[in-house]
Formats: C-alpha cells, sequence, structure tokens
C-alpha cells in the first residue's frame, strides 16, 4: 500500500516540477538531517555513509556520475582512453583552489592515491589495476593500468575517491593530522563548525571553481538522535531535507503527504545499497557452509521488507544487487522454510552454541530487524546474544573480527568489479579495516574469477564470469544477503535540484537552490 | 510482629499497595508458565490496535508481536532489577553507614567523605555513564542501580546509629565487654531497621523506574525484554500506535505507585511516634 503511494507521489512530484524551466536563486540556508552523527569528516580515511553525505560537499573527485552513471567532469574538465584501453589521461580543471586559496594541481592527485591506497581499502582495490600514475605537467594526469580494467572510469566519484590537499598533508601522521578535524577540500562548501551532538555548518565556498555556483549560502547537518523527533523536526520546519534512511520507514508514507513535500527515490543508482549480516566464516558454528545456508533459510526476509521496512526495496537474491552490472537471479534461491534451516543445522551438528548478534546501531528500524532476525534464528534451534553497541564500537567490533553475525549494508558502486569483489576476494581480508571481507571468506576459485572479471573484454565475456561468481556465492553463503533498500529523500518542494546525479545527496549541494 | 501486620494493615495506602505489589510479583513469577511464548516472536500482523483478537488482547508492536506477553515478561525484569539492584545497594549502605556511625572520628569521616563523593553526581547521569561503559546487560544494568542507590541508605543509617550510639542499653553493652560486632549486629542495628525498610521499598519503585529510563534511552538489556524497553521501543511509532507505550507506561506508574503505597504504609506501621492503640 505504502509503496503504491508513494510512488504516486513520486509520479506527481515528477510530473509538476518545472525545475528545469526557473532560474536558480542564490541566498539561503538549507537544514539537513544527518544520521547517525558520522564519526569524523575525513573523507580519505572514514567511508561510513553519513561522512559521505556530508562531506562530499567538502571534497570532490575528479569525475561525478550521471544517474545512468556516465562519467561528467568534476575536478577533471576531460578525458580520454588508449587504443590498447590501458592509458587514461585526465585533463584537470584550471584556476581550481583549495579553501585556503592554494590551488589544486596534478601533485595533489597523486598524493591523494597515495594516501587512498593506505587509508581507503576501496579504493585500495580499485587501484589494484593501476601501474603508475604519472604528472607530465600540473593539469595533467596519467594512469598506466597493467592490464584493461572494464570498471575504470567508475571509480573517481568523490566517495571513493576524494581528493586531499599535499600541502596539508604531506609529511604528517595522516590518522592525527589536525586538519581531520576541520577538512580541506575543494568542493562548494568549507567546514565552518561542528558541535559535536547538536549541528555541522558547511558554508558558501565563495572561490568555487564553477561561476555562480553553489547557490545556497550555508548548509546545516542537523544531529537528531531520536527518530521520531527528527520526523517532528521536519513537520515543524526545523529541517528542510530528510536524506534517506534518516527517518523511520513508517514515517515515510505520513510524511510524503504533508503540504510542499516532495520525495523521491533517485539518487541512489550510483550506490545500490544493499544489506546483509556478515557470517564470521572463520570459527565456531558459523565456519560451516551448512549454518550459513540454515541462516539464509531461517530468517523471513519478506517479513523483513514489507514489516520493518514498510514494503520499500527488494529481497537480495545474492552478492549483487539487481541494479549493477552483470546481474543474475539465475542462482540458488533461500525462500523462508524454518523447516530446512533445523535439518541443515541437525546435520551440521550445531548443538546451541552460543552466536553473538551485533545490531547496526543506525536507529529503531534497525533495532527492531535485528530484534526479528534474532527471532527468527531463535526459531530454528540457535542460541543468539545481542551485543548492544554504538555505530564506532560496532565497526570496531567488526573490523577486528571480534563478531559471529553483525548487520551491514554496502554500497555496489554499479559494476561487480567495484562494489562486490571486495567483500568476497581473500586479498581483501586485512583486520583493523572495515567494510572489506570481514567475514574471511576465502576461495581461490572466487579469487580468479573476480580477478578476472575485473580485466576481461569484452563484456560478454565478463558478464559470463561474474554470473559464475555468483552462482558459487549464493552456494557457499559467506555472508547472508537480506535486502536491496530503497532509501527516498524527502525535502520540501522549495529545495530545488538537490539530487541531480546517480550519487544523489552524496555528490553535495552544489546545484541545489532554494525557491523563495 | 503480629502488632504490625495489624496496623499495615489498617493502613488503606499499605493494603492496596501490597495488593498491587503481590499482583505484579506473582504476574512476574508465574505469567511466564502461562505464556510459555517468548515475548520477541512475532506472532500477529504489526501495528494491531488492542482488543481486537483475543489471542493478543492487548494489540502488537511494530514487529508484530504480543504487547501483552511483552507486560508479563517485562514485569519480571522490571521487578527482579528492582529488588535485586535495592539489595545490592542496602548490602553496601548498611555497613558502611552502621562503621560510620558507630565509630564516628576520622572513620566517619573518611566513609562519609566517600558517600558524599557518589552523592554529588547526579545519580541518573553516573548510572548511564556506568551502563555505557560497561556493556548493557541485566547484570550492569543492576550494579549500576546499586552505585547509585546505596548512598542514601549509608547515610541514613550512621543517622540512626548515631543516636541509638548514646543510648544506655548501648553503653551498657560496652562495658561488659561485648565485640563492636555484636553490638552493631545485635543492639544497635535491629533497632535502626525500621527507617531503612521504608528506605528500601521507596528504593525499589525508584530503581523499576531507573531501569525504565535506561531501556527507554536504548540501554537496556537488548536480550531481555522490559517496560522500559517497550515503551523506548513504541515511542517512535506513538502517533500511529499509541498502545505500545502505553501499556507498559501504565504498568510501570502502577508498580511504582504500590511500592510507594507499601512505603507509606510500613512507614505508619513502623512509626512508634504514631500511636498504635486506642484511635
Amino acid at each position: 500500500m505504502s509503496k503504491r503511494v508513494l510512488l504516486g507521489l513520486l509520479l506527481a512530484c515528477g510530473l509538476t516540477a518545472p525545475a528545469l524551466a526557473q532560474a536558480p536563486k542564490t541566498g539561503g540556508a538549507i537544514n539537513a538531517v544527518i544520521q547517525p552523527e558520522p564519526p569524523g569528516l575525513m573523507l580519505a580515511q572514514i567511508q561510513n555513509g553519513p561522512t559521505q553525505m556530508v562531506s562530499g560537499n567538502i571534497f570532490e573527485g575528479l569525475l561525478r556520475y550521471s544517474p545512468k552513471l556516465e562519467p561528467q567532469p568534476e575536478l577533471a574538465e576531460s578525458w580520454s582512453v588508449s587504443e590498447d584501453a590501458k592509458t587514461y589521461t585526465f585533463k584537470l580543471k584550471k584556476g581550481v583552489t583549495w579553501h585556503d586559496g592554494k590551488p589544486f594541481t596534478a601533485a595533489d592527485v597523486l598524493f591523494s592515491i597515495e594516501m587512498l591506497k593506505q587509508t581507503h581499502a576501496r579504493a585500495r582495490n580499485n587501484l589494484a589495476q593501476v601501474e603508475k600514475v604519472e604528472a607530465p605537467d600540473d593539469y595533467t594526469v596519467v594512469f598506466t593500468l597493467k592490464q584493461p580494467f572494464g570498471p575504470f572510469l567508475g571509480i573517481f566519484e568523490v566517495g571513493s575517491m576524494p581528493m586531499v590537499p599535499k600541502h596539508l598533508y604531506e609529511g604528517t601522521d595522516w590518522k592525527t593530522n589536525p586538519y581531520n578535524n576541520a577538512p580541506v577540500g575543494t568542493g562548494p562548501f568549507m567546514f565552518k563548525e561542528w558541535q559535536k551532538g547538536s549541528f555541522i555548518r558547511l558554508v558558501k565556498n565563495p572561490n568555487y571553481h564553477e561561476k555562480g555556483k553553489p547557490y545556497l549560502d550555508e548548509i546545516y547537518w542537523q544531529v537528531i538522535p531520536d527518530a521520531a523527533a527528527r520526523a517532528v523536526a521536519y513537520e515543524t520546519g526545523k529541517v528542510d531535507v530528510l536524506p534517506g534512511g534518516s527517518v523511520e520507514n513508517f514515517d515515510v508514507p505520513r510524511l510524503s503527504k504533508l503540504k510542499d513535500t516532495c520525495v523521491t527515490g533517485a539518487g541512489w543508482e550510483f550506490f545500490s545499497p544493499l544489506a546483509w549480516l556478515w557470517l564470521n566464516n572463520r570459527q565456531g558454528p558459523l565456519a560451516d557452509k551448512r549454518v550459513r545456508q540454515a541462516i539464509m533459510y531461517a530468517i523471513d526476509r519478506d517479513f523483513a521488507k514489507d514489516v520493518i521496512w514498510n514494503g520499500l526495496g527488494k529481497v537480495a537474491t545474492g552478492p549483487s544487487a539487481s541494479t549493477i552490472k552483470f546481474y543474475t537471479d539465475d542462482v540458488k534461491k533461500y525462500p523462508y522454510d524454518p523447516a530446512k534451516a533445523k535439518a541443515l543445522l541437525k546435520e551440521a551438528g550445531y548443538k546451541g552454541e552460543k552466536i553473538r548478534l551485533l545490531p547496526l546501531a543506525y536507529g529503531e528500524t534497525w533495532q527492531r530487524w535485528g530484534e526479528a532476525v534474532k527471532q527468527n534464528l531463535q526459531d530454528v534451534g540457535m542460541t543468539i546474544e545481542t551485543i548492544a553497541t554504538d555505530v564506532a564500537g560496532g565497526n570496531q567490533k567488526i573490523a577486528e573480527w571480534d563478531y559471529d553475525i553483525a548487520f551491514t549494508y554496502l554500497y555496489q558502486y554499479g559494476d561487480p568489479a567495484l562494489g562486490v569483489g571486495r567483500n568476497y576476494v581473500s586479498s581483501a581480508i586485512a583486520k583493523g579495516q572495515m567494510f572489506n571481507n570481514v567475514e574471511g571468506y576465502s576461495n581461490p576459485e572466487i579469487d580468479k574469477l573476480f580477478a578476472d572479471g575485473a580485466v576481461a573484454t569484452p563484456d560478454s565475456k565478463r558478464k559470463e564470469i561474474y554470473e559464475k561468481a555468483q552462482k558459487i556465492l549464493v552456494e557457499d553463503v559467506p555472508v547472508a544477503w537480506m535486502l536491496e533498500l530503497q532509501f527516498p529523500t524527502i525535502m520540501r518542494c522549495k529545495v530545488k535540484n538537490l539530487i541531480t546525479t546517480g550519487i544523489g545527496v552524496n555528490d553535495g549541494f552544489k546545484d541545489a537552490w532554494l525557491d523563495k | 510482629m503480629k502488632q504490625f501486620w495489624k496496623s499495615m494493615l489498617k493502613s488503606p495506602s499499605g493494603v492496596i499497595g501490597l495488593v498491587i505489589l503481590l499482583l505484579a510479583i506473582s504476574v512476574a513469577v508465574f505469567g511466564p508458565m502461562l505464556f510459555p511464548n517468548s515475548p520477541w516472536r512475532m506472532v500477529q500482523r504489526p501495528f494491531l490496535p488492542p482488543f481486537t483478537l483475543s489471542t493478543v488482547p492487548l494489540g502488537t508492536d511494530a514487529l508484530g508481536r504480543d504487547v501483552f506477553a511483552g507486560m508479563i515478561f517485562g514485569a519480571r525484569v522490571s521487578l527482579l532489577v528492582g529488588l535485586v539492584s535495592t539489595l545490592v545497594a542496602l548490602i553496601v549502605g548498611v555497613p558502611i553507614g552502621a562503621m560510620a556511625g558507630y565509630f564516628g572520628g576520622k572513620v566517619d569521616d573518611a566513609l562519609m567523605r566517600f558517600t558524599e563523593f557518589f552523592q554529588t553526581i547526579p545519580s541518573f547521569a553516573l548510572a548511564i555513564v556506568l551502563v555505557a561503559i560497561l556493556q548493557p546487560s541485566i547484570y550492569s544494568i543492576v550494579a549500576s542501580i546499586a552505585i547509585v542507590s546505596w548512598p542514601p541508605v549509608a547515610r541514613l543509617v550512621r543517622g540512626e546509629v548515631l543516636s541509638l550510639r548514646t543510648r544506655e542499653y548501648v553503653q551498657a553493652a560496652v562495658v561488659t565487654g561485648q565485640s563492636n560486632s555484636w553490638i552493631i549486629l545485635r543492639e544497635i542495628l535491629p533497632n535502626a531497621l525500621s527507617p531503612v525498610i521504608v528506605l528500601a521499598s521507596l528504593m525499589v519503585a525508584t530503581a523499576i523506574l531507573l531501569e525504565s529510563s535506561l531501556s527507554f534511552l536504548g540501554l537496556g538489556d537488548p536480550n531481555l525484554i522490559s517496560w522500559g524497553y517497550m515503551v523506548g521501543a513504541g515511542r517512535t511509532v506513538i502517533r500511529q500506535a499509541w498502545w505500545i507505550t502505553v501499556f507498559p507506561g501504565v504498568a510501570i506508574l502502577i508498580s511504582v505507585l504500590g511500592l510507594n503505597l507499601i512505603g507509606e504504609g510500613l512507614n505508619d506501621a513502623l512509626n512508634p511516634r504514631l500511636s498504635r492503640e486506642g484511635r
């Protein structure tokens, strides 16, 4: 029901929005909700969702992507690919300055890449095929690849490869650099202040390299820890934008019906968030494939979609979201089947050993989901203990492999080589870091398939490889895939052009303006 | 003893309080036997209003869990936390107060400064910090409630002991060469007990409220259902489904009220200055 209402609203907003015909107006401030409060804003070192959402305004990447995921210029104004698909040449935009006034040059790009290789698990993976990066002059960067890499042009978005200022970071300890707390980027908005627990304030960058932009004077990211209070804050006019996931799902239909409210599901094309349970493959009962399969059968994912997510989203079939390249649903199916789960547990010799479950501390929806999954698993005879934790504590436990089952959702970045492989190949096992292969799954065949898939040409060959990989993974259940999430953005209709790319709210508010 | 019950049953508030407490205790003890299903089990469609289905008389919550079952299992946790943490607080507070009052001097100074150290910190804030540091679990919750609630006990006992210390029968005991521990345990404490009992009944009520507040803030034991947790989990949907928060809220209200009434009844019954006869 609610989904239909929502779709109707989406259509209505789309039809009644002649925004393109209007000339943008300048000035004004936007109050948006940020949930939860990010652990930090240094995008090159922290890649939590809320960090990306705020810091996408401060930092920039070389490229951004349209809703159809075609590359568009940002810090690079043009690019070319050599005949053999192994050399990519980027021409940087001239006249770009950091927020402190220093010019942005190719040296910053080279430095950023060096830093990201150490601090950004996904960037390291993305750059694995790069043999060398050179800067023939201040405004040209040349990437030479070891072999052709199909998704290469898809790795330059701000969250994947944010540009960091060399002059502020070179020769310092990156983790303790004072600029981590007051980040300096090239983006349309500059960091102004952060009152912990209250708000993060960004102000217009007057020297932004796209003339006339940004239109807004300020952005306040309001930290409101309670979901009901966030909904009320929107209703009372304290905030104008509720980014996807910031209110409880059951509030979405109600808020969507408010006066002057527009809702859009756009802006998540690049990310395609997929929720799953990390299963620690290393130890205890979960080391047994049959126990992991039993978990898939035991969990009622349709219930989760219909009840907890209010009908939004889609039950996941495997490691790839259905929105990204080379997806196949021709894989083993795991319908809700407690009897089968019990049989598998018995076969595996599970004797009620205690299994720790770590919910995601992202609010009520995730808490409830944790409770529902716990109940599902207890119903088939598993002994589950929920561990209460905050976001940072949970991240740390997962990164240190100190968990049995843990909730997460991760982005897929349009291509299995970018957003899928990192969670399953054994080269991405690195203790102390999040969002890689923290489950400790190791299968040489999968390693080879993902290695081959990334470099194979043409696409039909890649498709064949990735479909095979999906089949193997779904059989092995290294993690328990739950749902493809859908996060509608709710905002006042006077906020225009908030979402213009496939990266959505995370791409910064440079095009956004207020129709006063 | 007979005298005590007689006067206790004479005070209407005491009787009401006792009835409520007995009811709550029997629900906590026997309820889960009547409802063997886990309160976490999703039994019906979510947001089912109360009084529509006899199987789930008080409706269901956001996940379709039985609110009535939650209240029954929640009684167990809430009462247990209230009683155990009060007991722990008494075990800590009574000896400290007794020693401070009996020995006086430097011992008194040291123990009272130590007590004041805890009293100066707002108790709920301290409880939150302790639970957050120790990770929320039933043990950390009981421990932190006990830690924030023993200082008033110590101070009360100290005051009582201070005044009893100078009584003649105590001095007689000292003269006959009784050991200090004998005097404290056999001569002084039994006579200092009545205000402590009154205080303890109120402490149980406070502890239930503290536990509910902690659970409300999401610092409850995630593996146990309690009234405070139900209120906390339901408050985000209070506009769609009032019953998820209202019923456990009423349960908290009634049991805390009951304990307060008992405290009042006890006070009347145990206070020697209130005349019991000939009224």
